[in-house]
């Protein structure tokens, strides 16, 4: 069968060009990778090469001809012991192959449940809270402590998790959130890394990528941005580009926001840059109880959980239910405080200005009801919903920025799914839209307070 | 028969790795491992004629970016490789994974954007995966994939399996900062791991001149104490004897080793490259005297009394292969529309 020669298509965007030249005559013999023709398009003139073998029938489209649209037959090529006379049989076949076969049903995507924003992937229900029955005896336990233990038990449960990062093993964590871990566990498994958050993290990902689960200890997620690329193009997306072949179960950790009068560059809040992505989880909690719970959940998870702790919170202590595997699921918010004149909703350590605001309202008689997320991503937006169905009112807390921020997600949602109940628009609280000032008035004043809180309440109530 | 185009330039290597003399050129392939490079090698090429032709109609969209002229240098390192050992590339993926043992049919039918494909069409050209036969992508960000590389082999040290992670990258991403990130744990902890840099003398259309301040690639792991050696890279025996060494030295506990393979892409860097870099005259010298294929083939017929019909034959049973992919990835369906939801998360 002679083999017809198609105007191919040379940059994603060509749709025709111009045959400006044949580099071959009829009656010549060509082979695979002879260059047989030059075609200009838009951009630039490119080489034609041969895919197939045998002589050069005849040239149906000369060289000079524009407009050429791509898939054109401008050539036939005839096999061995062929002649001319096969090439009417060619011709006849020579419409241009059909193109891709459209599927079965290739129409709009299947439409995501309700209870979702357009363009938001299905969301399955929030898990249930981990249940304290009555009478559990709770231990006062720093944040800190709570963390380690969580690791230490993961790593005692499970030997494919280990836990890497600067002066994590000798130094015992720079924040010794890894204290006494390199006694119990050895060098093996608690890794001091080089100053290479880049390298590192890669590879982390790689070793993650073969079924080991780390924790990757960031000494603060400021210096995560040399990383990022692997937390987003190599962590959080390698499960979809697989087509589910091959994900990773890690866990990146470590300080995040602001801490204490160290300026711009190590103070600030990732939570709504990593709760953009879809494949990751995005865990910030702010109870040693959450804390615990929480980090032994993102190390058992088998996808890639951002986890996003702050220097401040580590000293703090709460109770902490002393169960024997205390793991509270990922992606289910927490009503710390029921109240039904308005709905405060925050994470982390904004759950301190929120805490404290509603103290402070409840001495003016209005009681407020306090959400901790605990997890940006997925948000447990039902239950926020729900309480903004109660009081008709929401106000986000969040010590990042204001634009794209937590926040704004907050508001957009109540405003898509309970846009009915609403008595005031939404009003978010948020560190100032300014880097990070050194000076202590300054810097008092970029972050939200307890105040602001209070005021943007009272706002929505119209006092 | 084509002589190698830098038979000089080894002058780390016989300093750095052990001495076995190779005055007299790389050691002879059996006829086995000489038929099976140039079925592996051809089958390569044809697969990569392919693609560019089905991206000529239309077929594959994006970016695609083809092999053709390196095949040598997978062909060569799979020859020395063990089971289990791992593979990771960057996006001109397609030689490593026919190479790896994927099928055709499954990375054609990726390149189209079918389910079929080795990634349910939601990966491309440049991201495919196979955890069977341990090949970890395809990755699209220049570098990336030598920290993950770097991870693969910390994961054997860690499991202490045996297993050795080859990665490959190329002279344009070996200026990454993560690559030398990389080296020094890599060293640090000995891991094993054997760094390929397939050095085609271009990234994209900047020469390895115009953005390499010491262009003696093998080198670059001096300062970590990682030994390396300059490699035909168009000749498989090469390939493969430096690739048994590197490999040995990594699965001994000795830790990385650098294999740079010097080599050339015949085609432009992806699909809608002209290529106006070089000149032709540079590209058909590289064709002629140096072609990974004509010189295994010539050996073949040469040394080993292979007939050329055993080589119509095998020519011909290639094509079959890479016309059933082609034929397999136009006609499977695309991947069903609520595909678009599955595989975020697991
Ligand atoms: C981080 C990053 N920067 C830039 C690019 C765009 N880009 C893709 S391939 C390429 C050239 C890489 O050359 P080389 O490493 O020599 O590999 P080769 O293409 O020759 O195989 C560039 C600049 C990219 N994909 N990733
Ligand atoms: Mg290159």
């Amino acid at each position: 069968m002679p083999i017809d020669i198609l105007m191919p298509a040379l940059s994603p965007t060509m749709e025709e060009g111009t045959l400006s030249k044949w580099l071959k005559s009829e009656g010549d013999t060509i082979s695979a990778g002879d260059v047989i023709a030059e075609i200009e398009t838009d951009k630039a003139t490119m080489e034609v090469e041969a895919v197939d073998e045998g002589v050069l029938g005849k040239v149906l489209v000369p060289e000079g001809s524009e407009h050429v649209k791509v898939n054109t037959v401008i050539a036939v090529i005839l096999g061995e012991g062929e002649d001319a006379s096969a090439l009417n049989a060619a011709s006849a076949a020579a419409a241009p192959p059909a193109p891709a076969p459209a599927p079965a049903a290739a129409q709009a995507p299947a439409a995501p449940p309700v209870q979702t924003a357009p363009g938001a992937a299905p969301q399955a229900p929030a898990p249930a809270d981990a249940e304290v029955p009555d009478g559990t005896p709770m231990a006062d336990l720093t944040v800190r402590e709570a963390l380690r233990d969580a690791m230490a038990e993961e790593m005692r449960r499970d030997p494919d998790v280990f836990v890497m990062g600067e002066e994590v093993a000798e130094y015992q964590g720079a924040y010794k959130i890894t204290q006494g871990m390199l006694d119990e566990f050895g060098p093996r498994r608690v890794i001091d890394t080089p100053i290479t958050e880049h390298g590192f993290t890669g590879m982390a990902v790689g070793a993650a990528m073969t079924g080991l689960k780390p924790i990757v200890e960031f000494m603060t997620f400021n210096f995560a941005m040399q990383a990022i690329d692997h937390i987003i193009n190599s962590a959080a997306k390698t499960l979809y580009m697989s087509g589910g072949q091959m994900g990773c179960s890690i866990v990146f950790r470590g300080a995040n926001g602001a801490a204490a009068r160290v300026a711009a560059q190590h103070s600030q809040d990732y939570a709504a840059w990593y709760s953009q992505i879809p494949g990751l989880r995005v865990v910030v909690p702010w109870s040693a109880a959450d804390a615990k719970g929480l980090l032994k959940a993102a190390i058992r998870d088998p996808n890639p959980v951002i986890f996003l702790e702050n220097e401040i919170l580590y000293g703090h202590t709460f109770p902490v239910p002393q169960v024997e595997d205390w793991v509270v699921p990922i992606g289910r918010a927490k009503v710390v405080r029921t109240g039904d004149a308005a709905t405060i909703v925050s994470f982390g350590i904004g759950m301190t200005y929120a805490m404290k605001a509603a103290d402070a309202l409840a001495q003016d008689g209005i009681q407020a009801e306090v959400i901790d997320l605990r997890t940006i991503r997925p948000m447990d937006i039902d239950t926020v919903v729900q309480s903004v169905k109660k009081t008709g009112r929401v106000i986000s807390v969040e010590e990042g920025w204001p634009q794209s921020g937590v926040g704004a997600e907050i508001g957009m949602r109540v405003t898509e799914l309970a846009f009915d109940w609403l008595d005031a628009p939404p009003v978010r609280v948020c560190g100032k839209d300014v880097p990070m000032p050194y000076a202590a008035n300054l810097e008092k004043l970029a972050l939200p307070n307890v105040d602001e809180v209070v005021a943007a309440v009272k706002s929505t109530l119209y006092l | 028969m084509a002589q190698s185009p830098k038979a000089g330039t080894r002058k780390s290597a016989a300093k750095k790795s052990d001495a076995r003399s190779r005055a007299n050129g790389p050691a002879p392939l059996s006829r086995d491992e000489e038929t099976e490079a140039y079925r592996m090698m051809l089958l390569i090429r044809r697969f990569e004629e392919k693609a560019g032709q089905m991206y000529g109609m239309g077929l594959i969209g994006g970016f695609c970016h083809l092999y053709i002229g390196q095949e040598a240098v997978v062909t060569g390192v799979q020859l020395a490789m063990r089971e289990g050992d791992q593979v990771i590339t960057s996006y001109r993926d397609h030689g490593h994974m026919l190479a790896c043992g994927m099928e055709a049919r499954g990375v054609m039918a990726e390149l189209t954007g079918r389910q079929g494909g080795y990634s349910k069409g939601k990966g491309g050209s440049m991201h495919m995966f196979s955890a069977e036969k341990a090949f970890f992508g395809g990755h699209g960000i220049v570098g990336a994939q030598v920290s993950l590389g770097t991870g693969l082999a910390f994961a054997n040290r860690y499991r202490d399996d045996g297993k050795v992670s080859l990665t490959y990258f190329g002279d344009g991403a070996s200026n990454q900062g993560q690559v030398y990130e990389s080296f020094n744990m890599a060293k640090l902890w000995n891991l094993p791991v054997v760094y390929v840099i397939e050095n085609n003398k271009y990234g994209m259309g900047t020469s390895i001149n115009r953005s390499s301040s010491t262009t003696d690639l093998s080198q670059r792991g001096a300062s970590f104490g990682i030994p390396g050696e300059q490699v035909d890279g168009m000749d498989v025996r090469a390939v493969k004897e430096a690739a048994e060494r590197a490999i040995e030295h990594a699965r001994s506990g000795k830790g990385p080793y650098i294999l740079e393979m010097l080599t050339y892409r015949y085609r432009g860097h992806s699909m809608s490259d002209p290529a106006k870099y070089r000149s032709k005259e540079e590209v058909q010298k590289m064709r002629q005297e140096h072609d990974p294929i004509e010189q295994v083939k010539a050996r073949l017929l040469a040394e080993h009394s292979v007939s050329e019909d055993e080589l119509k034959g095998i020519d011909k049973k290639i094509r079959e292969i890479v016309a059933d992919a082609a034929d397999f990835a136009q006609i499977d369906p695309e991947p069903d529309v609520s595909e678009l939801w599955t595989d975020v998360l697991r």
